[in-house]
């Protein structure tokens, strides 16, 4: 099997309601031996582990965590982005729904070595199941002293609590995810500065996703060297993986960094049902680049989804038959980040009608050779300028269909009734 | 319950303005946020009403208008669209006879749009309140509509 | 300090400035939008994207701050592009009728677009027209032309701590405006006019009301008279061409002849009336036991927020008119039957540097007949200049002429009323000559003077210290109300105008007022102060006649009538 289960070792087995169920799995054995030890040791461990950021920028955990170590503040904060919106993406909803403890666990770690007291959980406001469950869980983790005041009777304090989002997508940007927490309406904010800096409430915040997190135990159980052996050199450790689309098998599946996309889509996706052949994947979520079916022997790790500069989503992995046409799903697309923009910056707020309107001529058999340079140019430049993550990445999609499936445009302008008005 | 009972439970800290907006929405029986209820917000915080009316206006959860006692969300986004989302949709706007963001005439059920609910392993998802349904086709999402309106003839 | 280079430029600079302000010290122009001097980083428009080597994306040069070694382009092929790109994008969502706009020919966005070679509509529009907002007598916002640009939302939180606008919505549908969606009127709003100054475009403005001017100038049957604050004559040269900070006054007279009015007159008469009423009544508050600290009353949008926000400190307010007021009241009264004029035919048109005055203008209380207003039609500083436009008046080759009689000999003291700490230095060179009984040798109170926001003086009169403060902006008014709220107010007299820098930087003067700008503006009060031969409100000779021919001694029984008012709790 090519799955390894660390983080995902406890779901199914134990009662996430019941904190006894965990504790009897080993939850929060690690936080009592990180406690022991110095807070740079942990950071070390973290350090040597290469781990990188799970929720879709890939940012080595341990630079992060360093810093907010060295910030002298008065006060620190700890956020958990459990603002899990991108489409295709659905691992930390069933992290916090199977082993809430391993989160609350890995955060607390976290908060040890960062030295922060308080800590939020930003949780998306769709998930209401995930918001009771981690809720209960800080309350039954309270009680056993594994949150609060002189945790475990050491000098240690970490008040954790759990906030909610009102729906919207954008929220789960660094930046915004803070405005949202601050009780405004979630526009990032121009930077720098940086959490690490200046975030929660103008405090140095450290802010990592839920899988992130999660990891911080296992890394404490292993050794940062020895989990830096699984996975590749330079994508250390394993991956929660989203799998969805059009494919027999869905759902959240562990494997180690390494394994080619064919594999997971064949193995554990069993294949493309009702009898159709794989026409493209969208790696990362909708925010990630679409790939066409022959280059899925490429293996799973950060730099392969880092074509044409996106970012690796958070590990979903959508797949798509050739039922689909690729118009009507680009336009799909846009549609959804024309209605989750923000609309603080003028090429995200403003560009996205303008692509919507060249893609309708596309999938309406009107397109002309101008209207695919229009959509390369106006792709290209929402990417290069605007103020986000969400306005940077939105593009994506369409840029790497117009590399990886050129001829589909000029096949759709060729059988197209060209509306061209000449000059 | 009172609105000012529900407010009066959050410290007056302007942090806690969403949850506290989303415990005011919760309570009402039309899902929504009245003008009166906002700005009784706005001064328990001490906060300017431009602020909450901005921060409502800016998360798709708050309607400043009556809403059914239902609200049926469906999400369209890629997972959901490439797994028949349409069907459902469609088979919903028959049922009820109205299209999205807009309410049925008996004030039971609101149809809205949603963005990705995160159960793309199970598309295509609705949402009913809190509920989340699951790997929908027509003749599922009839069962579950009809399912409700049997509860609210009950009453 | 670093090293950088800017268009093949070597630079050496500060990295704590950022590359705009490090191009614009090295004579690199970057053009910008949301960028606004007094305000905060923005980087929403991102029209100053700037290439920078080894970097993916473009960065926006007012957020960006340089590295050494920092190989900078401002003007490459992939940065034209994507600026021009940009503002293409914002006249896809914008009402872009310039030619009958009121920005016309002052536009950022039109100077922008001019500028990046924008000569035809690549976008389609998705304008989605909404209605103008012309509930109130001062504002008038236009969503149409809005670029969300955010000015107006932070000059209204930051600056005036009121609030009264934000965004709302999201994506393509955000806009801007009142809390929950209500017209102006239905919101408590001061109309200071900052948002109008500092909008780049044509989506705030004034209500313009110099068709109403015209309609009155040509009615044979009307008297029009027109008086002018004394801010207006270091500002309308900028308006018009001239440098900022010209003195015009003779000038501007001429241009108001030229128009048509019947008498042309200086708001800056009943400055020097308010300083013998005002003055007397501090004096009588001092001698008498009343309330104190006293604060002036002359800035409109400064009693509009008292009456809202904070009520309780009304019997703290002189009780007297501003000079514009004072000027109408008198207009329909004294100067009426001094001149054998039937009231209703005097049509009273003030020229101010704000757009609070044309609300002020529409208050019950200001109204001498209780039927018809004592001043008809307050205009600002731009819409004369509109006026004088249209009239193709060619105003730099003007000769110079005198105001109209009686109301146009006026002092120093008067002049400095267009500036923060004006009406305090007016008052002070009266109230202390009366109070120690000794000539004042020295005229200026420099401690009251500049742009400080918050500034305290101590004045030492007969072995006594006491304190007075000026203060500008509706931030600094609340902080006022809160210490006399709480007990804790050392102050003798304050000083409130809401609008930064004073008068001069007023809602309704020529757009870009900057501190900068304003600060221009403030040293030529100065000037005409000092060039006045007679600078104290009490020895103006037309001010002594008016007392012993009519009003007969400050504070009497007509001057309580005609010149003073009340205040209201407007507290919701």
């Amino acid at each position: 099997m090519i799955t390894q289960p660390l983080i995902t070792k406890r779901c199914g087995n134990i009662d996430p309601l019941q904190i006894d169920s965990a504790l009897k799995a080993g939850a929060y054995s690690l936080l009592k031996k990180v406690l022991d030890l110095s807070r740079l040791q942990v950071i070390e461990e973290i350090k040597n582990s290469k781990i990188r950021g799970r929720g879709g920028a890939g940012f080595p955990a341990h630079i992060k965590l360093m810093s907010l170590y060295q910030e002298n503040s008065p006060q620190k904060y700890l956020v958990c982005n459990a603002d899990e919106g991108e489409p295709g993406n659905f691992k930390d909803r069933y992290l916090m729904e199977h082993d809430p403890h391993l989160i609350i666990e890995g955060m607390a770690i976290a908060a040890y070595a960062a030295g922060t007291s308080r800590g939020y959980i930003y949780i998306r406001g769709e998930y209401q199941k995930s918001i009771e469950i981690m809720k209960q869980a800080i309350t039954q983790a309270s009680a056993k002293g594994f949150l609060g005041s002189q945790i475990l009777g050491k000098d240690f304090s970490f008040h954790l609590e759990v906030r909610s989002g009102a729906g919207s997508y954008v929220c789960g940007e660094e930046f915004s995810l803070l405005e949202s927490l601050e009780g405004k309406a979630g526009r990032t904010r121009v930077k720098p500065p940086f959490p690490t800096v200046k975030g929660l409430f103008g405090y140095p915040t450290l802010i990592n996703n839920v899988e992130t997190f999660a990891n911080f135990p296992i890394i404490m159980d292993l050794s940062g060297a020895s989990y830096a052996k699984i996975g590749t050199p330079s994508s250390t450790g394993t991956k929660l993986l989203s799998l969805s689309g059009n494919i027999q098998n869905r759902g959240v599946f562990e494997v180690p960094f390494g394994i080619p996309f064919r594999k997971i889509i064949d193995e554990l996706g069993g294949g493309i049902p009702e009898g159709r052949q794989l026409k493209m994947v969208q790696l990362g979520g909708v925010c990630g680049p679409i790939i066409p079916e022959y280059l899925i022997d490429m293996i799973v790790d950060y730099e392969r989804f880092e074509v044409f500069e996106s970012k690796t989503g958070a590990g979903a992995i959508i797949v798509i038959d050739d039922s689909q046409d690729l118009f009507e799903l680009l336009a799909n697309i846009s549609d959804f980040f024309a209605h989750e923009s923000c609309g603080k910056c003028t090429p995200c707020r403003e560009g996205h009608a303008q692509i919507r309107k060249t893609l309708d001529k596309f999938i309406h058999y009107q397109a002309c050779e101008k209207d695919l340079i229009s959509l390369e140019s106006q792709a290209r430049i929402m990417h290069q300028t605007s103020l986000c993550g969400l306005g940077q990445s939105a593009p994506t999609s369409i840029i790497s269909a117009l590399y990886f499936f050129r001829n589909a445009f000029f096949d759709r302008i060729n059988a197209s009734n060209c509306q061209e008005v000449s000059a | 319950m009172q609105t000012e009972t529900i407010v009066q439970r959050f410290p007056k800290v302007d942090d806690y303005l969403i949850e506290i907006l989303l415990a005011v929405q919760n309570n009402n029986p039309e899902h929504y946020l009245p003008e009166k209820d906002l700005h009784y917000i706005a001064e328990y915080l001490g906060i300017p009403d431009s602020r909450v009316s901005g921060v409502v206006d800016f998360y798709t959860f708050f309607s400043t208008k009556p809403r059914g006692k239902y609200i049926i969300q469906v999400c369209d986004n890629v997972p959901c669209r490439i797994r028949h989302s349409q069907v459902v949709i469609n088979t919903l706007e028959k049922m009820l006879g109205i299209h999205f963001h807009e309410t049925t005439s008996d004030g039971l059920f609101t149809l809205e749009p949603t963005s990705c609910l995160g159960h793309c392993d199970e598309s295509p998802v609705i949402r009913i309140n809190d509920d989340v349904y699951t790997n929908l086709d027509s003749e599922k999402v009839t069962k579950i509509i009809q399912k409700y309106q049997a509860r609210e003839e009950k009453k | 300090m670093i090293r950088l280079t800017i268009n093949n430029q070597p630079i050496i600079a500060d990295e704590n400035k950022t590359i705009l302000t490090i191009a614009k010290e090295n004579n690199i122009h970057i053009p910008t939008l949301c960028h606004y001097s007094d305000l905060g980083i923005h980087s929403e428009c991102r029209v100053c994207v700037v290439e920078i080597d080894g970097q993916k994306g473009l960065s926006t040069a007012c957020s960006t701050f340089p590295k050494d070694g920092m190989v900078i382009k401002t003007n490459s092929p992939r940065v034209i592009n994507s600026r021009k790109n940009t503002v293409e994008l914002l006249l896809s969502n914008h009402d872009a009728s310039c030619t009958t706009c009121v920005r016309n020919m002052h536009c950022e966005l039109q100077t922008l677009a001019n500028k990046l070679g924008i000569e035809e509509k690549r976008f389609e529009s998705v304008l989605d027209i909404k209605e103008l907002d012309l509930s109130t007598p001062s504002i008038v916002r236009n969503p149409n032309r809005c670029i969300k640009c955010g000015r107006c939302v932070e000059v209204c939180r930051s600056v005036q701590g009121m609030s009264v606008l934000d965004f709302h919505g999201r994506g393509q549908d955000m806009s801007v405006g009142p809390a929950y969606h209500h017209l102006l009127a239905d919101v408590f709003c001061t109309y200071c006019g900052q948002c109008a100054n500092v909008c780049p475009v044509g989506a705030i403005m004034e209500k313009d009301n110099t068709d109403d001017v015209w309609e009155a100038i040509h009615d044979t049957n009307k008297h029009v008279i027109v008086q002018i604050a004394p801010a207006i004559r270091v500002s309308l040269g900028e308006e018009l061409g001239l440098a900022v900070g010209d003195i015009v006054t003779g000038q501007m007279v001429t241009a108001l002849k030229l128009i048509g009015f019947d008498q042309v007159f200086d708001t800056n008469f009943t400055a020097d009336l308010t300083i013998l009423e005002e003055g007397n009544e501090l004096l009588s508050r001092i001698q008498n036991g009343g309330t104190l600290p006293m604060i002036t009353s002359c800035c409109p949008a400064w009693i509009n927020f008292l009456e809202h926000r904070y009520p309780e400190v009304i019997s703290n307010v002189s009780t007297c008119k501003s000079p514009q007021q004072m000027f109408g009241a008198l207009a329909k009264s004294y100067y009426a039957s001094k001149n054998h004029l039937d009231p209703k035919n005097i049509f009273v048109v003030s020229v101010m540097p704000c757009t609070a005055k044309k609300f002020e203008a529409t208050r019950p209380e200001m109204s001498v007949n209780h039927e018809d207003p004592d001043v008809d039609i307050s205009l600002t500083t731009r819409e004369l200049g509109k006026m004088i436009r249209q009239m193709g008046i060619d105003f730099t080759h003007l000769e110079s002429s005198e105001f109209d009689g009686p109301f146009g000999e006026t002092t120093g003291a008067a002049a400095l009323f267009g500036a923060t700490g004006g009406v305090m230095e007016a008052a002070l060179r009266t109230v202390v000559e009366v109070l120690t009984k000794k000539s004042l040798d020295n005229l200026d109170f420099i401690p009251v003077r500049g742009m400080d926001g918050f500034k305290e003086a101590t004045l030492d009169l007969n072995g006594q210290s006491l304190k007075v403060a000026v203060v500008h902006t509706l931030s600094n008014a609340k902080i006022i109300c809160e210490q006399i709220k709480n007990g804790t107010s050392p102050y003798l007299f304050v000083e409130v105008m809401a609008c930064p820098g004073g008068c001069v930087g007023g809602g309704g003067q020529p757009y870009g007022s900057t501190r900068e700008q304003v600060g221009k503006r403030l040293k030529a009060i100065y000037q005409v102060d000092r060039d006045l031969a007679v600078r104290k409100s009490h020895e103006n000779p037309s001010i002594v006649k008016l007392y012993d021919e009519y009003l007969k001694t400050p504070l009497g029984h007509l001057s309580h009538e005609l010149l003073h008012t009340h205040y209201h709790d407007k507290r919701s």
